[in-house]
């Protein structure tokens, strides 16, 4: 292969190592060692460095795999779906195990975390294409279809409601748009805000945003005027900004939902953000996952600049501002948006040291905002309707609407605009949940709150969410929740600070103890204080998170964790004799527990 | 000269210059904030998190938090002092450290920080875990002690800027990945750079070995952080 003639055309653009390296795996099905010495030596890097980057992401690989890569989901709704039998299914029809490929070399098995499809699990990404709603016997089907040869996007028998049709997605994908609200999915004109917006100044923009009193979508809930406002305070020769559409956080899927239905929103909101802080370029971060969309954004882009809202000299106006789109490879950290930066840039998406913040060291060293998805397609509609429209919904606190991904045990999954200060209750009723055991507001790193807090109110100011809502009925085990939640963290933490990398394992060791039955009051309680030494001395938001899943239900279901303790034992090893011969003792034939009794 | 910063630590009034870090201020106070991943002259990383301070109720790393006025911090109360000994603890167990054995056996400084915390026992089950031990021209890198500081990453590299040494998988898996090619060409004096930065016994010089006799290196004769304690 010709890796010099491929290069050529990204010009030794750092930033673009990523896509470089997608395009070679593409070719080449995965990314070989001559590839890795020939973008080592074209970018002046060491091949230690190149393999460091395609090292850290899940959908880069210097193995070769087969023809077909299956990337099963294996969050805790896909689990709760039937995945176990899918996976086996999977395993049967291909013949090897996941992390393997099979021995024709036609299909390599890859699990992988929340691929933001959790209203219709099962889900499956293979060679980049979507499928959803798996079972063992569709899973049948596509093994023989990949027998014949059949490429992968013809495996897509029907095609999802709303763009998931159009002829550049063709995706078998659901929006399940179960509740519209007057925000996102309110009236709209595309073209009225930037023009509108481009009419006042920078400062009125910024004005109006923070007087709409718009906390980040995202989960953390920065005020968005703010962050503006110290973006465009801020020297530097250029600014940026950063659409935030990695949504990683297990559970949601509202962001993939607004890019498919409402992406002019989206980009309008980028362009009213550029002109509010001085950007002349915008980048959408878009996870890999959403890789199906590509195309169709990229399409959407066009018809934006022919019409007149992106590019020179927006609506006659003198403001030139455009977008282009950056692909992850797979990272929930990435979510972070230092270090989705630092990924941006075609790096290991590493989190960076604050201070300096994105605002004013961010993309290249420069400043940059960086934003969700929904609140930059909020961020259009408040330059539209105005500052008091929007505050006029929500609570005084947490103004307007919030578009939450509703998945689990309830009739209808999917995405619902409600207005903030929907109790947990009401929440409930209108998704048809019932029987409820616990709702985890917030995806893995939120809360787990049981019964005692349904009266409780999403909004920032009582139980806040980036907008996943995973609803468990009293059928289901926490512990597999739990289980689930742990696991996620310790494979998506990037490895960089001692208290995740390792204090994460040792959470999860000292859980299963307790879950296997050998733990006392005395693990309760360390099990508590390790949760706290990780979360207060990790260097990012994924460490200081990662122990919610046991300290939020350890708060809200401490009974269960109570009755799995032993109350008398002071101390009960780890290593379980009985349970560690149990194999060999039923192979031979004798019983070691009578034996024991005996003498 | 712009004016000092007035700060505080553990009650005791501090001055610093403008752009200290927490650590390098309280270093220049006579006072001792242990580190690991840190090194002088080397760009702070904050992994290790064991410098880890409480600043007006908020834990930050002060090996890379800038100090600001009226910082009120903890550096030895109860608390934190027990999340440091956590820290070094979760070290011990995610690696194979086995002290009597290793050539840098009172030259290290996780061993040195183990004694200065008085650990006997961690309190953090042992993980165990499987990892190799890679030979080079000039050096043995010792993954089952490698505590990921990343100081040879920011220290050793080829006059024109590739990094000889660089991080490789992520989670639990994350190793330092060594350049093959590039560490062919090292000389003797940056393999023994590289291994006097580590902190720990991860990158041995070939062919030397216990030139220092044990009992008579860096921390047999002095704890860690003494060196610093001593100026107050």
């Amino acid at each position: 292969m010709n890796y010099k003639k491929i290069l050529q055309k990204y010009r030794k653009d750092r930033t673009r190592l990523i896509e470089i390296l997608k395009e070679l795996q593409s070719r080449e099905g995965h990314i070989s060692e001559k590839a890795i010495i020939s973008v080592a030596d074209e970018f002046g890097l060491s091949r230690a460095e190149v393999e460091g980057v395609i090292s850290f992401y899940h959908f880069l690989s210097d193995r070769p795999l087969g023809k077909y890569v299956v990337y099963l989901n294996n969050s805790i709704t896909a689990e709760m779906a039937g995945r176990e039998m899918v996976a086996r299914a999977w395993e049967r029809e291909a013949g090897c195990h996941f992390d393997q490929t099979s021995e024709d070399g036609l299909v390599t098995l890859l699990e992988t975390s929340c691929i933001g499809m959790n209203d219709q699990e099962p889900a499956a990404i293979i060679n980049g294409v979507v499928f959803t709603s798996l079972n063992p016997e569709k899973v049948k089907k596509l093994v023989g279809w990949m027998r014949e040869g059949r490429a992968v996007q013809d495996m897509v028998e029907e095609t999802g409601e709303g763009a998931n049709g159009h002829e550049l997605v063709r995706a078998m994908v659901r929006n399940n748009i179960q509740k519209t609200g007057p925000v996102v999915f309110g009236e709209y004109v595309p073209g009225q805000a930037i023009g509108k917006a481009l009419e006042t100044t920078p400062e009125c923009i910024i004005d109006e945003v923070k007087k709409a009193n718009l906390l980040g979508r995202g989960g953390a809930g920065f005020p968005t005027g703010l962050k503006w406002e110290f973006c465009r305070k801020e020297k530097g020769e250029q600014h940026f900004v950063i659409c935030n559409a990695d949504e990683g956080e297990p559970g949601t899927f509202k962001d993939r939902v607004i890019l498919t239905e409402r992406p002019e929103m989206v980009f309008e909101g980028m362009a009213i953000a550029g002109y509010a802080v001085g950007a002349r370029l915008g980048i959408l971060y878009l996870r890999h996952e959403y890789t199906y969309l590509r195309r169709y954004l990229e399409h959407v882009l066009q018809k934006m600049r022919e019409q007149g809202w992106l590019g020179q000299n927006i609506a006659g106006r003198g403001f030139d501002f455009d977008i282009e789109i950056k692909m992850g490879a797979g990272a929930y950290v990435c979510g972070e948006e230092s270090a989705l930066i630092e990924s941006a840039e075609g790096k290991r998406g590493e989190p960076r040291d604050r201070p300096p913040f994105p605002v004013q060291k961010g993309y290249l060293n420069l400043p940059s905002t960086v934003n969700n998805v929904e609140t930059l397609a909020t961020a259009t509609q408040i330059i539209t309707r105005g500052a008091s429209w929007f505050r006029s919904m929500g609570t005084p606190v947490s103004a307007g609407t919030k578009l939450l991904s509703v998945s689990g045990d309830c009739e209808r999954p999917g995405i619902y605009e409600v207005e903030y200060g929907l109790t947990v209750k009401e929440l409930l009723e209108m998704v048809g949940a019932e029987d409820t055991l616990a709702v985890q507001v917030g995806g893995p790193s939120g809360n787990c709150i049981s019964e005692a807090g349904f009266g409780r109110k999403i909004c920032f100011s009582d139980l806040p969410t980036g907008g996943s809502i995973i609803i468990f009925n009293r059928s289901r085990d926490l512990f597999a929740v739990v289980r689930n939640f742990l696991d996620f963290f310790i494979e998506e933490s990037c490895g960089w600070c001692v208290p995740c990398r390792a204090g994460n394992v040792l959470l999860k060791k000292k859980f299963e103890k307790i879950a296997s039955g050998l733990g006392t009051v005395q693990d309760l309680k360390e099990i508590e204080a390790w949760g706290k030494i990780i979360k207060s001395t990790s260097r990012c938001g994924l460490g200081q998170t990662s122990p919610n899943p046991v300290l939020t239900t350890l708060s809200n279901f401490r009974e269960v964790y109570q009755s799995r303790v032993s109350k008398e034992a002071d101390f009960i090893p780890e290593f379980d004799l009985n349970r560690a011969v149990a194999e060999a003792c039923a192979i031979t034939g004798r019983k070691f527990q009578e034996e024991q009794e005996h003498a | 000269m712009p004016d000092k910063i007035k700060f505080t630590i553990d009650g005791k009034d501090c001055q610093a210059d403008p752009g200290m870090t927490i650590y390098e201020a309280a270093k220049a106070s006579g006072i001792y904030i242990p580190v690991l991943c840190h090194f002088e002259g080397l760009k702070p990383v904050g992994s290790c998190r064991i410098c880890s301070v409480r600043v007006n109720g908020r834990w930050m790393a002060s090996c890379t938090q800038p100090v600001t006025p009226g910082m009120v911090i903890e550096n030895t109360s109860p608390e934190v002092e027990e999340y440091r000994r956590a820290i070094i603890e979760m070290l011990f167990v995610e690696g194979n450290h086995f002290c009597p054995a290793c050539e840098k056996s009172g030259n290290c400084e996780l061993q040195a920080l183990a004694y200065r915390y008085q650990i006997m026992v961690p309190q953090f089950p042992y993980l165990f875990p499987k990892k190799d031990i890679e030979a080079f021209p000039k050096f043995l890198l010792e993954h089952n002690r490698c505590v990921q500081c990343q100081r040879c990453i920011r220290a050793i590299q080829t006059p024109d800027g590739k990094k000889i040494f660089a991080m490789k998988n992520r989670s639990g898996r994350v190793r330092i990945n060594v350049d093959k090619k590039l560490a062919a060409s090292l000389s003797d004096e940056e393999a023994q750079k590289a291994m006097d930065i580590c902190p720990v016994g991860a990158i041995l010089k070939k062919e030397v070995g216990f030139r220092v006799p044990i009992g008579q290196r860096k921390y047999d004769k002095k704890p860690i952080g003494s060196e610093i304690e001593e100026k107050r």
